[in-house]
């Protein structure tokens, strides 16, 4: 058990927190970009074949 | 004589601890009803390797390397969840696509957690775990080269079953009473067939182009929707939704028992992988919420969203999606948010998966065979 713990302290390297923490930026920053683009582009996509439905109805 | 019982003198005490976890899986599958389609297959097989001088690692071994080493079990799986989704609701109200990217702030915070423990290879395949996403763990994890897959795919599929016991303390904890009654209006937006046939076409090519690491995962996914949208493919999609699903899942389960061998998975690594993916599913529910109010800061009253459907933005679906309806029907009884719950969720599938390639971008050196 103590070999168990002893183990798991050695491993442990807390400033990796704050190196990897651009990872956490870029990482929401690259998601939210990404999801930004496909929400235009269905906002957009929705607007135009809304209109080619309703104009199919009035036809 | 002898040859009766000279094996079981072969049984280790290790391996005894991983047939009671191979049981513990099986009860929870069965009795309790977690995640039973996988947790099963997983349970059953601990318990076939573990057993001294197994024969089972070998032809176990062969399905691996060619269905999980080649990613070929996962990626197939995903055309039929793809085929599963119905990303409607979604469409109707694209904005809710936000919340399912803040709700991936639990997998980029145990990245930098996991790293502290672990090299990034590792960090990053455990912190997919986040992700709620089975099939896209094992990519990231398998294409990582992490030697964590086993504890990683079973905290996954546990957490994922254990959505409507994390997520409830969280979203209580981050938000008032007052919060949780918010009434949201649904309007009903029809939408085109033409619209639902072109989003999962223009989805993998906004992924392919921005973030391509991540195409193999969102083109799996949105073909299988294509083949649901299309009209004309009922009975592929019907087959990818069940039988397909079905099969793969079958042997995805059995096989990843083949990194739950006793030198593998017993050390404290793998307790502290459970405890980080615990971590990260916290986190992305609190991203979430934290992203709602962020939100509602800046909307007049009345036009306001309960914070509480930014918890669905996680991948596990359609689980998030009826824990956060249940919770707001316990607030108030006549507050239906369903549609706008669901639609959150859906998102999640489609972020946790960009989320996964853009792990993958950011770690490409990292990548075997890359």
């Amino acid at each position: 058990m103590l070999n168990f713990l002893r183990g798991a302290m050695l491993a442990v390297e807390p400033m990796n927190f704050v190196a990897n923490l651009k990872y956490m930026g870029l990482g929401m920053l690259g998601i939210f970009i990404v999801m930004g683009v496909i929400i235009g582009v269905t906002l957009l996509t929705n607007t135009i074949f809304s209109r080619g439905d309703e104009e199919e109805e009035d036809n | 004589m002898a040859i009766l019982y000279e094996n079981l003198l072969n049984i280790t005490w290790q391996m005894v601890v991983m047939w009671i976890i191979g049981g513990v899986l099986i009860y929870l599958a069965i009795a309790k009803d977690m995640e039973p389609s996988l947790l099963l297959p997983i349970g059953f097989g601990t318990i076939l390797v573990n057993l001294p001088m197994t024969g089972a690692v070998e032809p176990l071994g062969q399905l691996f390397d060619a269905g999980i080493a080649t990613e070929l079990f996962p990626l197939i799986l995903f055309i039929g969840i793809g085929a599963m989704c119905d990303f409607s609701p979604l469409l109707s109200n694209p904005k809710l696509m936000l919340f399912g990217a803040a709700a991936q702030f639990g997998i980029f915070f145990t990245l930098c957690l996991a790293s502290v423990f672990f090299d990034l290879r590792d960090a990053a395949s455990i912190a997919i775990i986040g992700a709620a996403d089975g099939p896209t763990s094992i990519v990231v994890a398998m294409k990582l080269g992490s030697k964590y897959l086993g504890p990683i795919m079973v905290a996954a599929y546990s957490y994922m079953s254990l959505v409507p016991i994390i997520q409830p303390p969280v979203i209580k904890l981050l938000t008032t009473k007052k919060e949780r009654m918010i009434r949201m209006e649904y309007v009903e937006r029809k939408v085109s067939r033409k619209t639902r046939i072109l989003f999962p076409i223009i989805i993998t090519a906004i992924a392919g182009l921005i973030a391509p690491a991540s195409v193999a995962l969102v083109g799996f996914l949105m073909f299988g929707n294509l083949i649901r949208e299309c009209g004309v493919l009922n009975s592929l999609s019907e087959t990818a939704q069940k039988v397909l699903a079905n099969l793969i899942t079958i042997f995805l389960g059995i096989t990843i028992a083949m990194r739950m061998q006793a030198d593998e998975f017993l050390s404290y690594q793998t307790l502290l992988i459970i405890g980080l993916g615990l971590i990260a599913f916290i986190f992305d529910t609190a991203g979430g919420v934290l992203f709602a109010k962020f939100m509602n800061l800046f909307l007049k009253p009345g036009k306001k969203i309960n914070p509480m459907i930014g918890a669905a933005g996680i991948s596990a679906f359609p689980m998030s999606g009826r824990v956060i309806h249940k919770m707001a029907l316990k607030e108030d009884k006549e507050n239906f948010i369903l549609m706008q719950a669901m639609g959150v969720n859906a998102s999640g599938q489609i972020a946790s998966v960009i989320a996964g390639g853009l792990i993958l971008s950011f770690f490409s050196n990292l990548i075997v065979g890359g």
